[in-house]
């Protein structure tokens, strides 16, 4: 069968099982927009290409499944290269496709010409350029299998304009022949031994959940290997709902912004089983008084981050959900064996901090509205399985701490490159990938300016997604660092909280506007949004200005000194 | 940890692009090279990189783990200075008129270079041998005046066994 390179590009991409992409068409890209008129992929016309890369993250996020989305070449493809950094650094599958000037005039600064391989090669896994339309399937196919295998993330594919109007014969390859890609998923039987022997040596274990978790779809192997164990549960910023915040082992988040106790249990423990995490300096603050006295266990599926920052006693290289089964068949032989050390002192110690250093915020009755009290009014008001997306910033310290995650794959955020903006256009994606599920993003007023266009796609596309803006008229958390760490001297961080008007802006872009400024309003109005299910609602709350992220590791600092709240004298780390 | 030089021998695959990728790898994580020679081998799908770098055994193994996520990277050995046979090829103008060429072509026989060219006011010289020859030699040369120097980096294989296969059968069964 003859097909063009364009033909075969669709043709590539339904055998892939690609369902839905995001993109936005141009110039050089043009031929592959032709043939997707006749295809079953659904394309989701974006405004803007970074929209495109957000929404396939937010694709990927919530259903485990790469995303893909498609834009033209030149100022496109540098407008998706966020979205590419980003999905790079959390380890998300994606695909790109971006068009390319024809092959024949490459190297001549052709209009809307730029290197795109060249620039996106240091945040990608691979990437491709296409030189010959014979070898489209092969590439897809390798794409496909390079983004979604081993350490997920993000890979591109460069198509020339006329590659894609080659002709070529049709035949898709049975597999994929990379011999310098093969991921090890398996783990060291001796090491998977060493590591229970580890852990029926400690006294004062944590597990340390990372993003991995979810990678690897573990989250149920990770609640067996801790209730086998007994073991408590930090999950990181990335790891948020890979284990049930509900459950009595569980900690929360720790990290910069994380709660007293899951900071505190890993600074006093013995033994960090490292699940899928990358001691992030989010997460260690200042790596060498990080847990000083614990041995590290360190499962992750790329060997590159063994070792990387803090050398493990016991490596794993392997998959985290095929790893943590056999640890916990190893333990439990072990514990079949002979005498386990009890950890009952322990979770009570860490209780004792549970109960002595809660979060907490103060909502006064007659206002200002706290954002903590937002959030928690948005998680009581949705279904247990409502999935959350939020930017970066304040609004996401502060809804990562106060929802409650109970299940994988509800939370959508930008963890390592902490993308501003992310999460309207995520939660866009997220919704195209789970209609049957609500969909919330709990955003900031700078965040929102940045991507908000990406709601007329969501109006016009009948996805109903839900933002709340947590509004308070400033770059919230580089106003909390400069109160605390320039003197109060604020330099451009000041927004304005009625300019742009959000709710006029929402309904002008097809979207339900609403705004609460009182603590009495924030119920029937949340009640309010969660009714309509025919486009998407943005709800403007104005929140108190003044109100900062805590508890909080000063950038450099040790986590020992951690500040748990406004008080100076509160701090921690006795 | 010694900061030392390390070499590694990594055999990619031989398609365009992918000395950019390793290149790109150093300077993002940064890195520091301290020679690269590319050449073919022995099989047309696959080219040798020979990359001395500078560090300690920690940033090698990070160094080595992060080239290894490359996917046109096949294989990566470290040679150890004592496991390996190196040689880098030096090709250096030297001033030299008539009367300092006698001293010049002097030095050249004893480290065993070749003349390749000669001028009325300088000499081309060649010389292959272990990157410290190369070194001694520069050391040497510099009062004559270096005019231009260029040196390939260093190659390298692993050092072949001397133990015969034949004499490892007699072993096992005398064992």
């Amino acid at each position: 069968m003859k097909l063009t390179g364009a033909q075969a590009l669709i043709k590539s991409l339904e055998m892939e099982g690609v369902e839905v992409m995001f993109g936005l068409p141009g110039g050089a890209i043009l031929p592959v927009y032709d043939p997707l008129i006749d295809s079953s992929i659904r394309h989701i016309l974006v405004r803007h290409e970074q929209g495109a890369g957000h929404m396939a993250e937010g694709y990927a996020h919530a259903t485990g499944r790469p995303g893909v989305a498609m834009v033209t070449s030149g100022p496109a493809a540098t407008n998706i290269v966020t979205p590419i950094a980003d999905a790079y650094m959390d380890s998300i599958p994606l695909v790109v496709i971006t068009g390319q000037v024809p092959y024949a005039v490459i190297g001549t600064d052709a209009f809307q010409e730029c290197d795109t391989v060249g620039i996106t090669m240091p945040i990608t896994k691979h990437n491709w350029l296409v030189t010959d339309a014979q070898d489209i399937p092969r590439i897809i196919r390798e794409a496909f299998h390079v983004a979604t295998t081993g350490r997920p993330g993000p890979v591109l594919v460069d198509f020339p304009k006329d590659i894609a109007n080659q002709m070529m014969e049709w035949e898709w390859p049975e597999g994929v022949d990379l011999p310098g890609y093969k991921p090890n998923l398996k783990g060291h039987p001796k090491q998977i031994k060493d590591a229970a022997k580890l852990i029926g040596e400690s006294h004062r274990p944590v597990i340390y959940a990372g993003g991995g978790i979810l990678k690897a779809r573990a989250a149920e192997a990770l609640r067996e290997l801790a209730e086998a164990t007994g073991i408590p549960v930090v999950t990181t910023l990335m790891a948020r709902g890979a284990f049930p915040d509900s459950h009595e082992l569980a900690l929360g988040m720790p990290g910069m912004h994380g709660n007293y106790t899951a900071i505190t249990a890993m600074q006093k423990s013995d033994l960090l089983i490292a699940l899928g995490a990358r001691f992030d300096d989010r997460v260690t603050g200042k790596v060498d008084s990080f847990a000083p006295d614990a041995k590290i266990i360190h499962v992750d599926v790329d060997p590159a981050e063994l070792g990387k920052v803090r050398r493990p006693d016991v490596p794993i290289v392997g998959d985290c959900k095929n790893v943590i089964e056999r640890i916990t068949v190893a333990v439990k032989a072990d514990q079949a064996k002979h005498e386990w050390p009890d950890l009952s002192d322990w979770r009570a110690t860490v209780k004792g901090w549970q109960v002595e250093h809660p979060l907490f915020y103060d909502q006064p009755e007659g206002g200002p509205l706290k954002p903590q009290f937002v959030i928690e009014k948005l998680r009581e008001l949705a279904p247990d399985d409502t999935i959350l997306a939020s930017g970066v910033g304040q609004h996401q310290m502060w809804a990562s701490q106060h929802w409650r995650f109970e299940h994988p794959y509800t939370w959508v955020n930008s963890g390592g490159l902490g993308t501003m903006g992310f999460s309207v256009p995520a939660a866009i994606g997220a919704k195209v990938g789970c209609p049957e599920k609500t969909v919330w993003a709990v955003d900031g007023d700078g965040c929102f300016q940045m991507t908000a266009q990406e709601l007329v796609t969501a109006a016009a596309e009948k996805i109903p997604v839900k933002i709340a803006i947590l509004n308070n008229a400033y770059l919230g958390m580089v106003r909390q660092w400069q109160e605390l760490f320039y003197e109060e001297r604020y330099s451009e961080v000041y927004l304005s909280p009625d300019l742009p008007d959000y709710v006029m802006w929402a309904e002008a872009m097809g979207c339900a506007g609403f705004r609460v400024e009182t603590p009495e309003d924030v119920i029937p109005t949340i009640e309010k949004a969660n009714a309509i299910n025919d486009r998407p609602v943005v709800i403007d709350f104005r929140t108190d200005y003044r109100e900062k992220v805590y508890p909080m590791v000063p950038a450099g600092a040790s986590n020992s000194d951690v500040i748990i709240g406004p008080e100076a004298d509160t701090r921690g780390g006795r | 940890m010694t900061i030392d030089h390390h070499i590694l021998s990594v055999l990619v695959e031989n398609k365009f692009g992918v000395l950019t990728r390793v290149s790109s790898l150093f300077s993002r994580r940064g890195y520091n090279i301290y020679s690269l020679a590319v050449s073919p081998t022995e099989d047309d799908r696959y080219s040798r990189m020979t990359i001395v770098v500078d560090g300690d055994a920690d940033l090698v193994e990070q160094i080595t783990k992060q080239l290894n996520k490359l996917i046109p990277v096949i294989k990566i050995s470290e040679l150890a200075d004592s496991d390996a046979v190196e040689r880098e090829l030096m090709l250096v103008t030297i001033k030299g008129g008539a009367d300092t060429r006698s001293q010049v072509t002097e030095l050249a026989s004893i480290f065993e270079a070749k003349i390749l060219d000669v001028g009325f006011e300088a000499v081309t010289l060649m010389v292959a041998g272990q990157p410290d020859k190369l070194d001694a030699m520069t050391d040497l040369l510099k009062p004559f005046g270096i005019v231009e120097m260029q040196r390939t980096g260093r190659i390298a294989l692993p050092k072949l066994s001397r133990q015969s296969s034949k004499l490892r059968v007699v072993r096992n069964q005398t064992a």
